[in-house]
C-alpha cells in the first residue's frame, strides 16, 4: 500500500496507540475524580496541555481540548459571535476555508451578520492589504486558514495579523490550524485563536484543541460538567489526550527532518508529475506552499476514474471533486483558485507524512504516466 | 382471549386443482416469515392463523407478513368461543380501544360472516343484534353504513374471531411459485421495482449486476449489494452476479461508432445475463425498461436490445411514468438506496449524442467488426463474482 491521503487522516503511531491503551485499560479513571490515581491522570492531561500550549507560544490556560477540528472552529467562531452586542456586526473570512469554517459562516450570515468572503489569488494566499480594506469597526472576528487542505498553501500570518490590528485591534483573529500544525515550525503565532486535530498528526480520531489567548470573549461550546473551564463540557478524553501528546512529543523530535523529508518527496513527485503531457500544478508553487500537500489536474482524466484505478494499484490518493452527479465538477476551494471544469474534474491530491519513501513517490509517478496513455484514449464525445 | 393472526390470501383463490401446491408454498413462506415469533402456523378455511405470537411481537409479525407474496391482507383477531355473549365482551373491549384513539366518539358498522352453520345465529342476525349491544353500551358510538370509522368484524369459524383491523399485503403468488428469471439491477430507480413486481408474481429472481471499475466505485457496488438485499426482504435471499464489464465497454468504444456505444452497452449486456440466466435456470430476463424514458429505450432501441435477447424479456415498467415507478420505489423501500449519487460515475460511455432510432442491421455490422466479440463477453462472463444477499442485510 501506498497511502498518500495522509491530510484525509494519518496512521495512529505505536506510541499514541500505546498511549491510548494505556489509559483505556489501565489508569482509565475520570480525571475530574477526587482520588489519587484519577490525579495521576489530570496530570498526564495537564502535562500534555503544558506541552502542546508552549509549541504555539501559549499558556496552559489557553488551551482547551476538544474533539477535533471541526469542534475547534465552532467553538472559536460560534462562541466568539454569540457574545457579540452588535447583531450586524462583521465577520471575515475567505472562499477556500474547510466546511467547519466555511458552513459556520454562511450559518452566520443566515442570522443576519456581515459576513465577507475574501477571495485568494490563484496560489491560495489572501493579500493582507485586501484583508485590511475588509476590517471595519464593526468586525468581531477573521478567520483564514494556515494551511489549505487540498492545495496547500501557506498563509503569512503575520502579515494578516499586522493587518487586521492596524484597522482594528479589538477584532479576533482565528486560524483553522488543522492542516499547519506539525508541518510548519512549531512557534508562537500572532492569533488569537488556533484550532488543531490529532488525527491530522498520527493521534487518534475524535481529539484536537482550540488555542484561545487570554483576551477573547467566548461563550465556550457544549454545557455541561463545566470541563475545559467551561469552554468544552464533557468528560475529559484523557486517552486521546495522552495519545495526541504522544505522538506531538514524536512529531517535536524529528520535527526538522520531517518537515525536510516530506519537502524533498513532494519536489520529487511533482518533478515527476509535471513533466508528464498536460498535467498542471494547482494552487501555489511545490517549493511554496505546505510540504505535504501536492495538487495537480490530469487533462482529460477524470479525477475520481484515475483514484479508483491508482486505488486498484494499492495507491490511495483524493480528488477535491466528486464524480457523482449531484456535484460534478463543482469544487468550491479549488474554484476560488480558478481551478474549474476540466481542470477541477481532473484534480488529484496527493497528503504525504514523514513515513512516506521516495521509491513510493517513483512508483505513483510510474503508475499514473502508464494510467494516463490508458484512460486518456477514453473520453466523453 | 387470545390474539391470532387471520392471514387471508389473494388470487390463490382462482386455481383449480393446483391450489393445494400454492397453498403449501404460501404456508411455508408465512411459517418462515413467523419462525422467530414461535407462531404455529394453520390452514383453515379460506384463511391461514397464526398463534402463539406474544402481544408485544404482533407488531412485527404483521410487517413481515406484508412483506409476503400471496397474502391479500392481514388481520390482528381475537379469539374467542363461539359464545354470543363472549363475542358481545370481546367486540366491547375492542370498540373501547377505538373509542378512546378518536376522543369518545366514532361511527361504526359490523360485519358478520358464518361458515359455521351450526352457529345458531345467521350473519343477519349477528350484526344488528351486536350493533344493538355496542350502542348500548356506548353513547359515543353512532352506525354508519356507508363509511364507518370503525369496521367491526365478527367471523364464525373454527371458533369466532373479532377484529377492528385489516392490513394490506402485497397480494400476488407465492414467492418462486412460477420458476425464475434474471433481473438486470443497476443501481437506478426502476431495475429494482422491475424486479419486485415480478417477484410479486412468483418468480424467483437472480440479479445481475455490471460494474465498470474504475468508472465506477466501491461504494457503487456496494449500493447495488444493498439494492438486491432490499429485495431479498421480500423472499429471504437472492443471488446478486457481480459482472466485470469495463474491458466490454472499453472495446465497444474504441471499435465502434461513438453514437452506437449505449445501444451496444446494452445489447452486450442482455447476452451475458441470458448466458449467466440460463447456467442458473432462469427462463426469463428481467430489465427496468419503460417506453421513451432515455435514449436506449425508444421502440427502436428496445427492438435492438430485444434481439439480442433469446429468451424472453419481462419489462413490467414498461408503460409507467417515472413518476409511478418512483411511487413504488418508495412504497417497496428502495427509492432512498437508489438516489444515493454513487452511479454512473462517468459518462465517458454514455454518448453526447446517441442515436434514438438505431437500425437492427447497421448495430449489427458493428458488432461483426469486433473479431473477438464473443471472447469478450465470454471473458467478462468468467470474471463474475456472486453473492448470495439476505434480506436480513438490509437496512433501513
Amino acid at each position: 500500500m501506498i497511502y498518500l491521503d495522509n491530510s484525509a487522516t494519518t496512521r495512529v503511531s505505536a506510541g499514541a496507540a500505546a498511549a491510548a491503551r494505556h489509559y483505556m485499560t489501565e489508569e482509565f479513571f475520570n480525571p475530574s475524580a477526587m482520588y489519587a490515581p484519577a490525579v495521576q491522570v489530570e496530570r498526564e492531561v495537564e502535562r500534555v496541555r503544558a506541552e502542546l500550549a508552549a509549541s504555539l507560544g501559549a499558556k496552559p490556560s489557553e488551551l482547551y481540548f476538544t474533539s477535533g477540528g471541526t469542534e475547534s472552529d465552532n467553538i472559536a467562531i460560534l462562541g466568539t459571535a454569540s457574545v457579540q452586542r452588535d447583531p450586524h456586526a462583521r465577520y471575515i473570512t475567505t472562499e477556500m476555508e474547510h466546511p467547519a469554517v466555511y458552513n459556520v459562516f454562511l450559518a452566520l450570515a443566515r442570522t443576519g451578520a456581515d459576513v465577507v468572503f475574501l477571495k485568494p489569488d490563484s496560489a491560495g494566499r489572501i493579500d493582507p492589504a485586501a484583508l485590511a480594506e475588509a476590517v471595519n469597526e464593526r468586525t468581531a472576528l477573521v478567520s483564514v486558514m494556515h494551511v489549505n487542505n487540498e492545495f496547500g498553501s501557506v498563509q503569512d500570518l503575520a502579515a494578516l495579523s499586522s493587518a487586521i490590528a492596524a484597522k482594528n485591534p479589538e477584532t479576533y483573529f482565528h486560524s483553522d490550524g488543522v492542516q499547519g500544525f506539525g508541518k510548519l515550525p512549531f512557534g508562537p503565532l500572532p492569533v488569537d485563536l488556533y484550532s488543531i486535530s490529532g488525527h491530522k498528526f498520527h493521534a487518534p480520531k475524535g481529539i484536537g484543541a482550540l488555542l484561545m489567548k487570554k483576551r477573547v470573549k467566548n461563550a465556550g461550546g457544549q454545557l455541561g460538567g463545566g470541563q475545559e473551564r467551561g469552554v468544552r463540557s464533557g468528560t475529559t478524553n484523557a486517552s486521546g489526550i495522552a495519545a495526541m501528546g504522544a505522538a506531538f512529543e514524536e512529531l517535536r523530535a524529528a520535527e526538522a527532518e520531517n518537515l525536510r523529508h516530506m519537502r524533498e518527496l513532494k519536489l520529487l513527485l511533482a518533478n515527476y508529475l509535471l513533466s508528464l503531457p498536460d498535467v498542471l500544478l494547482n494552487g501555489p508553487k511545490a517549493e511554496e506552499g505546505a510540504p505535504h500537500i501536492l495538487n495537480c489536474s490530469f487533462l482529460g482524466v477524470r479525477g475520481e476514474v484515475l483514484l479508483h484505478a491508482l486505488e486498484e494499484r494499492g495507491i490511495y490518493v483524493s480528488t477535491g471533486s466528486a464524480c457523482s452527479s449531484h456535484k460534478k465538477g463543482k469544487n468550491r476551494v479549488l474554484a476560488s483558485i480558478g481551478v474549474e471544469g476540466e481542470r477541477a474534474e481532473g484534480a488529484i491530491r496527493f497528503s504525504l507524512s514523514a513515513e512516506n519513501t521516495p521509491e513510493e513517490m517513483a512508483r505513483t509517478a510510474g503508475e499514473i504516466s502508464n494510467l494516463l496513455g490508458v484512460l486518456r484514449r477514453f473520453r466523453r464525445r | 382471549m387470545a390474539n391470532v393472526l387471520l392471514i387471508r390470501y389473494g388470487e390463490i383463490h382462482l386455481k383449480g386443482q393446483n391450489r393445494g401446491f400454492f397453498l403449501r408454498l404460501l404456508k411455508e413462506d408465512i411459517a418462515a416469515a413467523l419462525e422467530e415469533f414461535g407462531a404455529e402456523v394453520t390452514l383453515g378455511q379460506g384463511r391461514y392463523y397464526a398463534s402463539g405470537i406474544a402481544d408485544s411481537c404482533l407488531a412485527a409479525a404483521v410487517d413481515h407478513l406484508t412483506r409476503i407474496f400471496g397474502i391479500w391482507s392481514v388481520s390482528v383477531a381475537k379469539e374467542v368461543d363461539k359464545e354470543f355473549s363472549v363475542i358481545c365482551e370481546t367486540a366491547a373491549a375492542l370498540m373501547q380501544e377505538e373509542l378512546a384513539k378518536r376522543g369518545g366518539s366514532c361511527t361504526f358498522k359490523v360485519f358478520a360472516r358464518r361458515s359455521d352453520k351450526n352457529f345458531p345465529m345467521t350473519s343477519n342476525e349477528i350484526c344488528p343484534e351486536l350493533g344493538h349491544v355496542l350502542l348500548e353500551r356506548f353513547p359515543g358510538l353512532s352506525v354508519d353504513v356507508k363509511e364507518p370509522e370503525v369496521s367491526l368484524s365478527v367471523e364464525i369459524r373454527e371458533r369466532a374471531y373479532v377484529y377492528t383491523n385489516e392490513i394490506m399485503g402485497p397480494g400476488g403468488m407465492p414467492a418462486g411459485s412460477n420458476g425464475k428469471a434474471a433481473l438486470l439491477l443497476s443501481g437506478g430507480i426502476d431495475s429494482p421495482v422491475a424486479g419486485y413486481m415480478m417477484m410479486k408474481r412468483g418468480l424467483e429472481l437472480e440479479c445481475v449486476h455490471f460494474h465498470s471499475f474504475p468508472y465506477t466505485s466501491e461504494r457503487a457496488r456496494d449500493k447495488v449489494v444493498s439494492l438486491a438485499a432490499l429485495l431479498a426482504r421480500y423472499c429471504g435471499t437472492v443471488k446478486l452476479h457481480i459482472v466485470h464489464f469495463t474491458d466490454v465497454q472499453l472495446a465497444l468504444y474504441e471499435r465502434c461508432p461513438a453514437d452506437q456505444t449505449t445501444i451496444l452497452i446494452r445489447r452486450a449486456m442482455m447476452r451475458i445475463a441470458e448466458s449467466i440466466a440460463r447456467k442458473n435456470g432462469c427462463k426469463a430476463l428481467v430489465t427496468g425498461e419503460s417506453v421513451g424514458q432515455v435514449a436506449s429505450q425508444t421502440l427502436d432501441s428496445l427492438v435492438v436490445t430485444d434481439n439480442a435477447a433469446n429468451m424472453p424479456v419481462f419489462r413490467p415498467c414498461i408503460g409507467m411514468d417515472k413518476y409511478e415507478i418512483m411511487d413504488i420505489a418508495r412504497r417497496i423501500g428502495t427509492y432512498e438506496t437508489s438516489i444515493l449519487p454513487y452511479e454512473d460515475c462517468c459518462t465517458i460511455f454514455t454518448p453526447r449524442h446517441p442515436v434514438t432510432h438505431p437500425k437492427l442491421d447497421r448495430i449489427q455490422k458493428s458488432e461483426r467488426a469486433i473479431d473477438d466479440y464473443e471472447r469478450l463477453l465470454q471473458e467478462a462472463i468468467e470474471k463474475t463474482e456472486t453473492l448470495v444477499v439476505s434480506g436480513s442485510q438490509a437496512s433501513g
